[in-house]
């Protein structure tokens, strides 16, 4: 099963296993994982599961949807390695990805 | 040990679960639920669940290992049938438990007709998983779908219906679709868009009774007209499931009154999510909201107060709706208006209306309009020229408080 690294605001971090098919978001609220709220459940509604992917990894994720990037554009903590995590989908080739979780959702 | 009770299997009471863990609490965690299913998001019900794209197990809030991993004693198909709030014990089908502090999380109930014919088989009300179950094991042989109340539940089942071959007429008692819930500019909108879909949509049209053979339904009457029909969703309205709380002696009104900790008339008890009537600090009036971020939200503060925290809840309510290709998002109420302001054209299906009282946003209603609605998030309660709002050149990040 593959794992994911979230790492808090704060530095805590949180290596945990998810299945293949779940969302990052899914993954995260599964395992009590601070940090992102994700209030519409994965709907791309509401933006609250707003994270930062680590380095290399942004280029080994899809690419990111017309919705996706409106919801994310005015987010103050937007940098350029913002991702909704409930748009992420968890595969064998993302294991072992690295997640930064921003301070506040929006 | 310290045991916390949580009446509910919806998604204030799942949310609750999770906060308190989350939170730290290591003591017992009872969750007491009518329905045969872990807590589960009930939005997709009437859209990606009745058509198919979701799976059931999609729908898990949190999978059921969660709730063994964290120590969380469930009971499902368990109905509470009494809160003794001086013994502080909870009598259920299935025994009773004693709490510390419950949390009532009850949701809501939609709400019934009872006409003529009411009873015969094929008509449905949506509020459940079991309820979409059975609407989708009679959507495959169905060929005339009647929805009697045309509000957003109603409209969200005619795009999936129509989209999946069916004949779809509404049935609207009022002058225009989404009459409790919208402005006349966006009821005339989602009109003008499901009748050019196929949908036919009837207003003014009051629902009189069914009338059936061989025990099914197959016309819908409407006075002295009659509706060929042979599936009937009601999509009413819904009402807050408060009994328990009333004969436990709790302050109710239009809802289960707790304050904006969440907590009820009486100090350990707390209640979150559609059953509760609460204080709104930033519109300074109190609501009863039927919407899941308001569960979520509430679900967190009680959570937290019940631990002995200090929370309180003070959030701008938002909602959304899919129907066909267009993502409603909307934050306030348009009834808070006095001016309103059109960015975007409404016939490319993407548009924002935007709310304003004395100059300053109040709400928003934003159809395939994601960033639209994010910059009414935070131009919520400020002043903004109108016509800036209204001119698509001008970049929505120059409007920001910040800016």
């Amino acid at each position: 099963m593959p794992s994911v690294k979230f790492i808090e605001h704060n530095g805590t971090e949180h290596v945990v296993d998810g299945n293949n098919g779940d969302s990052l978001m899914v993954i995260a609220t599964s395992n009590l994982v601070p940090g992102i709220d994700a209030d519409c459940g994965g709907e791309c509604s509401c933006a609250t599961c707003h994270v930062l992917v680590d380095g290399d990894w942004l280029a080994k994720l899809g690419a990111i949807s017309e919705t996706e990037e409106s919801m994310l554009d005015l987010n103050p903590d937007r940098e350029t390695n913002s991702r909704l995590s409930c748009q992420i989908d968890m595969s064998d080739d993302l294991d072992g990805i690295v997640i930064n979780l921003p301070e506040f959702q929006y | 040990m310290t045991q916390m009770v949580i009446i509910g299997g919806g998604q204030a009471a799942g949310q609750a679960v999770a906060s308190l863990r989350q939170e730290g609490f290591d003591g017992k965690i009872v969750l007491i639920g009518e329905e045969s299913t872990l807590p589960y998001q009930r939005p997709p019900l009437s859209k990606a669940y009745l058509s198919g794209a979701v799976a059931a197990e999609k729908l898990l809030v949190r999978p059921e290992k969660f709730y063994q991993d964290r120590d969380v004693d469930v009971h499902l198909d368990t109905t509470v049938t009494a809160v003794d709030p001086d013994q502080k014990t909870v009598t259920t089908t299935e025994g009773s438990f004693d709490f510390d502090k419950l949390l009532i999380a009850t949701g809501s109930t939609p709400r019934k007709l009872s006409i003529p014919g009411s009873d015969l088989n094929g008509i449905h009300y949506l509020r459940t998983m079991a309820d979409v179950d059975a609407i989708r094991a009679q959507m495959t042989n169905a060929k005339r779908l009647c929805i009697v109340g045309g509000g957003y539940i109603g409209l969200e089942v005619a795009s999936v219906a129509v989209s999946a071959g069916l004949s779809v007429d509404v049935l609207e008692m009022e002058a225009r679709i989404l009459q409790r819930v919208t402005t006349p500019f966006m009821s005339a909108f989602y009109h003008q868009l499901h009748e050019g879909r196929g949908v036919k949509i009837h207003t003014e049209t009051g629902c009189s009774g069914f009338r059936g053979a061989d025990q099914s339904v197959t016309h819908v009457q409407c006075g002295e007209t009659e509706i060929e029909a042979d599936l009937v969703i009601v999509g009413i309205g819904i009402m807050p499931n408060i009994q328990l709380a009333l004969d436990a002696g709790l302050a109710c009104d239009n809802g289960i009154t707790v304050d904006d900790h969440c907590q009820t008339s009486h100090p350990d008890i707390y209640a979150a999510g559609d059953c509760t009537n609460h204080p709104n600090p930033i519109l300074g009036r109190r609501l009863r909201l039927e919407s899941v971020p308001n569960a979520m939200d509430q679900a967190r503060t009680a959570a937290a107060n019940m631990l002995g925290g200090d929370k309180a809840y003070a959030a701008v309510p938002w909602f959304w709706s899919d129907q066909y290709e267009l993502k409603l998002q909307m934050l306030g109420f348009s009834a808070d208006g006095d001016a309103s302001v059109l960015r975007g054209n409404p016939e490319t299906l993407q548009f924002a209306q935007f709310y304003l009282h004395d100059g300053k946003v109040v709400a928003v209603d934003a159809v395939n309009s994601p960033k639209e609605f994010m910059v009414a998030k935070q131009l919520f309660g400020h002043s903004v020229a109108a016509d800036d709002l209204a001119n698509p050149e001008i970049d929505l990040k120059s409007l920001l408080p910040s800016a």
